[in-house]
């Protein structure tokens, strides 16, 4: 019953990491997008999903997906209806569970962060309704597999599980919402596992949002860059398959990390701008390493929201100063989106799995197009590829709307 | 475990602005009248029921976030702010409150007018309109209109995710990290969405409007219901067909035949039939509303929760049931009784 609830255990579990699936436009899997991040590679290209000739800018990282699909549960009619958010959001899946080695079960949560899943099929759907009227060719499926809940019954179905489905929807904070949320599902005893993460692809409508508010920069997304002039676009998934420590040494599971912390607030200053003074992303940063027992002291790394407009990045370096204090000015801090773009609802969950991967093998995510620092950026940006000792990461999300999540991410060792 | 109380509801509906025309219409019992949605290329109209307008303008309307907001903000405010009516000091800003927005369809009208901005001309497609197609647009206006707000939530699911915004709302207050929830469902009515409607479910009619709850631990805040139960969800999957999950969910939900059961008949036979299988043994008196208002998805999802809730909180019924069988995700139902049926539990 989800209520009443069952008694939260007297002390909180810890909650480990023990696969964790990407696809971004570096590439599908662990290594490519390891190698990529690790080398600060940009994956930016001319978009050829939809038509962009009339758009100011003309570039995200638009990512490639493998030709063939991995072998799963699911049926010759649900693999032909699978579209391109279904088809990232079951490699990251997938990867993920054979990652943990978990095993189908009847009571498994997942957990998923997306702004707008299907919005390609709602796109077609419209075009369909508008420009054939009296057409119906295959608006009821579209109806249908639009809806996020549907992907994400996709990869209970792919993967031979059932459990509840949570969808969370706080624009850009959802990724990190989604796996925040997992990491109380399993801390407080509501389940030994979850499969939590996010994803969002490119679309013609939220493209063209984006640079109708010009938010997209005209020339190179740099985060923190005294010159930056806005965001790039990007797509892809990320899943992580939390356990309670128990639970992993009980299976013998490999650990790849612990989600240490979690803390979400929000900010009522706009809809779309974040509080110049970055008060509520620093109170996120504060109520996650609350829940981690940690300091800024402790912190080795910061995988910043770092959108790369003027407006974001100037308040979340309010926003690190005034949570880290004097630590700031020792504290690694960069922003990946510089190489994969934002990728909105998936950004919080690509991002951790980022932190991930530079705790497990110990080195900082650079930004390679970073030239000057904004005067706002009283921490080191990381700029080249560096090997460095990583035991903790934090990873912040903030979304329009004003939702902040940030998550603490700690090196099993 | 904690006891949790309704401290207030809220409702916008096509009955009307409030729960008292909800109420009425409920207890008239009759099919709301339809109206006509054009949509393009002159086919056919589609049927809908539109929320009306308000008989005056809504005074938070004036808020400088609201000014250019969709109906579904509207609706979602307007609920909010009848559900704390009943608990000023929730309302006041004396308590911490926690915001749950369950959403299916989100904000289209926004959505459809910037995109067929896009497809005329990326290059003059307006700024003002994007920002308010994000899922997350109602719960930030909320959340600014009401200004107290410490934590917020925008949930997306079939009309089921309604009672899992309000198992998110009561986990927040067993965990002390606020001091009120207010769980809110909403939908806008719009032509393309009454088109999506009729090619999944041709006899339902589509409509809009929000529901409200506002929960509490607090029992001076009651309005003399509290929660008793929420089942748990049942996903529908490859081996769990919807019939089985709705089983399964009424089997989880106690009650004798004098207590009322909101149930979400209203559409066609097949849409029915799951449901309607898994309360086949119910003789006590049912409520189904979507039969007068139409199908308003997480908005009727909330309104089947506010109607439980008014029923008790009226006398009319010492307890009420709630059944939701979505079409696309889980089976999940809720029980509602009267403040002082169950003991105390030891928070």
């Amino acid at each position: 019953m989800l209520f009443p609830a069952p008694s939260p255990p007297r002390r909180p579990s810890r909650v480990v990491i023990t696969g964790a699936g990407i696809l971004t436009a570096l590439g599908q899997g662990w290594k490519p997008n390891a190698d990529g991040f690790r080398a600060g590679s940009t994956a930016f290209r001319r978009v050829s999903l939809f038509d962009v000739s009339r758009q100011r800018v003309k570039v995200a990282a638009e990512a490639d997906l493998p030709a063939t699909l991995p072998s799963t549960r699911l049926s010759a009619r649900q693999i032909a209806r699978l579209d391109r958010p279904s088809t990232m959001l079951l490699w990251a899946a997938l990867e993920a569970w054979q990652q943990a080695g978990w095993e189908a079960t009847e009571d498994l949560p997942l957990v998923l962060g997306t702004t707008s899943g299907g919005m390609s099929l709602g796109e077609d759907y419209f075009r369909q309704a508008v420009q054939a009227t009296g057409r119906h060719r295959q608006q009821a499926t579209r109806a249908l597999q639009y809806q996020s809940q549907v992907q994400a019954r996709l990869v209970l179905d792919a993967l031979g599980f059932n459990g509840p489905i949570t969808i969370i929807s706080n624009a850009c904070a959802s990724g990190s919402n989604a796996i925040g949320h997992a990491w109380e599902i399993v801390r407080s005893g509501q389940s030994d596992r979850v499969l939590a993460g996010g994803y969002d692809t490119l679309s013609q409508m939220v493209f063209s949002g984006f640079d109708a508010l010009q938010a997209l920069s005209p020339t190179t997304c740099r985060p923190f860059d005294a010159g930056r002039d806005g965001l790039a676009l990007g797509e892809g998934a990320a899943l992580v398959a939390l356990e309670t420590l128990e639970s992993a040494r009980r299976r013998g599971a490999a650990i790849l990390g612990e989600l240490a912390g979690y803390g979400t607030t929000i900010d009522q200053h706009h809809l779309t701008q974040p509080h110049p003074e970055g008060d509520a992303a620093a109170a996120a940063m504060t109520l996650a390493c609350d829940s981690a027992r940690l300091t800024p002291e402790d912190i080795d790394y910061i995988n910043a929201h770092g959108t790369g407009t003027p407006l974001n990045d100037s308040s979340e370096a309010l926003a690190i100063q005034s949570w880290a204090g004097r630590r700031a000015a020792t504290l690694p801090v960069s922003s990946t989106k510089a190489s994969i773009g934002h990728l909105l609802g998936g950004a919080g969950a690509v991002e951790a799995v980022v932190c991930l991967m530079a705790l497990r093998e110990q080195w900082l995510p650079p930004e390679i197009v970073f030239e000057t620092p904004d005067a706002a950026c009283n921490f080191p940006i990381v700029r080249q590829p560096q090997d460095a000792r990583v035991n903790v990461a934090l990873s912040n999300s903030f979304g329009f709307g004003g939702v902040n999540a940030t998550l603490v991410l700690r090196r099993w060792t | 475990m904690s006891t949790i109380y309704i401290c207030g509801l809220g409702a916008v509906s096509p009955a009307g602005w409030g729960v008292p025309a909800l109420r009425e219409a409920l207890n008239k019992g009759e099919p709301l009248p339809l109206q006509s949605l054009d949509r393009p290329g002159g086919q056919k109209p589609l049927r809908a029921r539109l929320v009306p307008s308000p008989a005056a303008r809504p005074g938070f309307l004036a808020h400088q976030r609201l000014r250019r907001t969709s109906p579904i903000t509207h609706y979602s405010a307007a609920a909010a702010l009848e559900a704390l009516a009943t608990a000023p000091a929730v309302r006041d800003g004396k308590l911490r409150l926690g915001l749950v927005v369950s959403l299916q369809t989100g904000c289209v009208h926004y959505c459809c007018r910037f995109y067929d901005e896009t497809l005329r001309d990326p290059a003059t497609a307006s700024p003002l309109l994007f920002p308010e197609t994000v899922f997350a647009a109602p719960a930030s206006h909320v959340a600014t209109l009401l200004e107290h707000v410490t934590l917020a939530y925008t949930l997306v699911g079939d009309p089921t995710a309604f009672l899992q915004a309000v198992a998110l709302g009561v986990r927040w207050l067993e965990e002390k990290r606020v001091d009120a929830s207010l769980i809110i469902g909403a939908e806008e009515t719009h032509w393309i969405l009454a088109d999506a409607l009729w090619h999944l479910e041709r006899e339902a009619v589509f409509t809009g409007g929000a529901g409200a709850l506002c929960l509490s631990c607090d029992p001076q805040l009651s309005v003399g219901v509290q929660l008793a139960a929420i089942t748990d969800p049942h996903t529908y999957s490859a081996r769990l067909p919807r019939g089985r999950a709705a089983r399964a969910m009424r089997d989880q939900l106690d009650g004798s035949n004098s207590d009322l059961l909101c149930d979400g008949l209203g559409g066609g036979p097949r849409a029915n039939a799951p449901e309607a299988a898994a309360w086949a043994d119910w003789t006590g008196p049912r409520l189904s509303l979507k039969r007068t208002l139409g199908e308003g998805l997480m908005a009727a999802a909330a309104w089947q929760c506010v109607a439980a809730c008014d029923a008790v909180a009226g006398g009319r019924f010492a307890a009420a049931n709630v059944s939701l069988v979505g079409g696309s995700q889980q089976a999940i139902g809720a029980r509602f009784v009267a403040a002082n049926r169950m003991p105390a539990a030891t928070t």
